[in-house]
């Protein structure tokens, strides 16, 4: 599937994606499995949130991290990924 | 999933239980002849932890790191406090899961369960035919289960299935699985019986050959290719027919915690088979030391415990040894290879099991099914001889 920028994307129906203290990392929970995710893949998927399009997310995570060149390639990847693991759903 | 943690030495861990899984009674109105709970689980029906001690229980594995929780037994239903255990594990963050016969889900019980936040519900089905579930359950539940799997959809949950597999209902995949896709199932894991407890000293009746097996696990894979991943489909291999053993829980004390009916804290379902470990208990012991620095959570943690083969074996990461309860109970060594492994020297009793059970006079002894009245014989000492048939003995 190839990804525009306009997409809009929302945690994919009986996933949960929360905030573990202990852990210190965002996590996807389903049915039988958590996953945890590494920094870059958390702060992308806690903008997924059924309304911010993906060029929103880019502008918003180029606020937070400056310094990171590429940004955009790095959060398609992560939206691909999450795609194909079927943690997110597509929603327009 | 935790993983990182496979050297460390025996007294030190920093693995977090990600997984709680509360085996909340070990009442049930079901008698599966594959059950594994344990035999003798009569002596634990009499003292269930109450209500208040399950949510201090939830608060301090949450505050450990545990963030799945599995709700089960027995038949978690038979208690009347889930919808308050419920409640208190969403206010949480738990992802929590009710697994269930189905017997005892009422539309009321299940909205209050939707309104508390529980997020999904896992049914066990067993067969396509009403015959075989209401035998090999010993109960007639079969049109149950089908009632109970609709209102589970119409509440928008997802639809997770449990099969468990066995010589019964084995050459019926197939059937199963069309049963599963027209129920809307989103996810169906078919379970080859382990033989732990009562489906232990079942092994001669329910264990299905290699033929079986095999065919069963193409059937499987052509389904899943024809279904994509509308419905995803497990298939848990049968390790009496494998050549290495199964990485058991994922490692001793590595990501799950059970808590047993009576409160005693378990790193998996069995534990209590092997001697001399003194399991810690939520009555008397806080949960973060249980996980920790309990002697019974550090005995088989890492791999400084091994012993030859697998001490040496450049394998061991993989595996960790296989299962300590199914080395004991096969073996009398609960420190010596999984049986399974065929570098083990103990291979010969998984080789005798398989023969055994193919075995037509041993196959027509009757099964023992899971009731109060078998577990208290058994308690009792009555069925000895048939322990010792499946139990090795030190
Ligand atoms: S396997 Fe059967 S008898 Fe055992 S707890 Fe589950 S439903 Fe009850
Ligand atoms: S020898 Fe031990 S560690 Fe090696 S594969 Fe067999 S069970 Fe696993």
């Amino acid at each position: 599937m190839t990804i525009q920028t306009t997409d809009i994307y929302k945690i994919a129906a009986h996933h949960r994606f929360q905030w573990e203290k202990a852990q210190d990392c965002y996590v996807i929970l389903f049915p039988e499995g958590m996953v945890k995710l590494n920094g870059g893949a958390g702060e992308v998927l806690n903008l997924v949130n059924g309304e911010s399009s993906i060029t929103l997310i880019t502008e918003s995570l180029e606020k937070k991290f400056p310094d990171t060149p590429n940004l955009e390639k790095d959060i398609v990847g992560m939206i691909e990924l999450a795609l194909e693991k079927a943690w997110i759903e597509k929603v327009n | 999933m935790a993983n990182q943690n496979n050297g460390v030495s025996s007294t030190t861990t920093t693995t977090q239980p990600l997984w709680l899984l509360a085996e909340i009674t070990y009442r049930c109105p079901l008698h599966c002849a594959f059950c594994y709970n344990p035999t003798d689980y009569d002596k634990h029906t009499q003292n269930e932890l109450d209500t208040k001690s399950w949510i201090s229980v939830l608060n301090q594995a949450r505050e450990l790191g545990a963030a799945q929780l599995g709700i089960s037994g027995g038949e978690p239903l038979l208690r009347d406090d889930i919808e308050t255990i419920v409640e208190e594990a969403h206010q949480l963050g738990y992802y929590s899961n009710l697994i269930t016969s189905g017997v005892g889900l009422t539309d009321k019980r299940i909205d209050a369960f939707k309104k508390g936040g529980l997020d999904h519900i896992q049914l066990s089905m067993h067969d396509i035919t009403e015959e075989i579930n209401n035998f090999i359950t010993d109960t007639k539940t079969f049109k149950l289960k089908k009632k109970v799997a609709a209102m589970i959809k119409d509440r928008g949950y997802p639809m997770v299935l449990n099969v468990v597999i066995h010589r019964y209902n084995i050459d019926h995949i197939k059937e199963i699985l069309e049963m599963a896709e027209a129920l809307g199932a989103d996810y169906v894991e078919l379970a080859n019986t382990q033989y732990y407890g009562w489906s232990l000293i079942n092994r001669n009746q329910l264990m299905p050959t290699k033929e079986q097996i095999d065919h069963a696990e193409l059937v499987t894979n052509q389904y899943r290719d024809r279904v994509g991943n509308k419905m995803k489909i497990f298939f848990v291999v049968p390790d009496y027919y494998a050549e290495r053993p199964k990485k058991c829980m994922n490692g001793w004390g590595e990501v799950f915690m059970i808590v047993t009916a009576n409160g005693d804290v378990l790193p998996c379902h069995s534990a209590r088979v092997i001697p001399n470990l003194e399991f810690p208990n939520v009555k008397d012991d806080p949960i973060k030391g249980a996980w920790y620095d309990s002697p019974a959570f550090n005995k088989f943690r890492g791999d400084d415990w091994m012993k030859e083969p697998c001490r040496s074996c450049p394998e061991k990461e993989n595996d960790l040894g296989g299962c300590r309860c199914q080395a004991f109970l096969l073996t009398g060594d609960a420190e010596s290879a999984d049986p399974v492994c065929s570098l083990s020297p103990n291979r010969n009793v998984i080789e005798k099991a398989v023969i055994d059970a193919q075995n037509p006079e041993l196959q027509a002894k009757p099964i023992i099914f899971r009731t109060d009245k078998n577990s208290k014989r058994i308690n009792e000492g009555e069925e000895k001889d048939r322990l010792a048939d499946f139990h090795s003995v030190p």
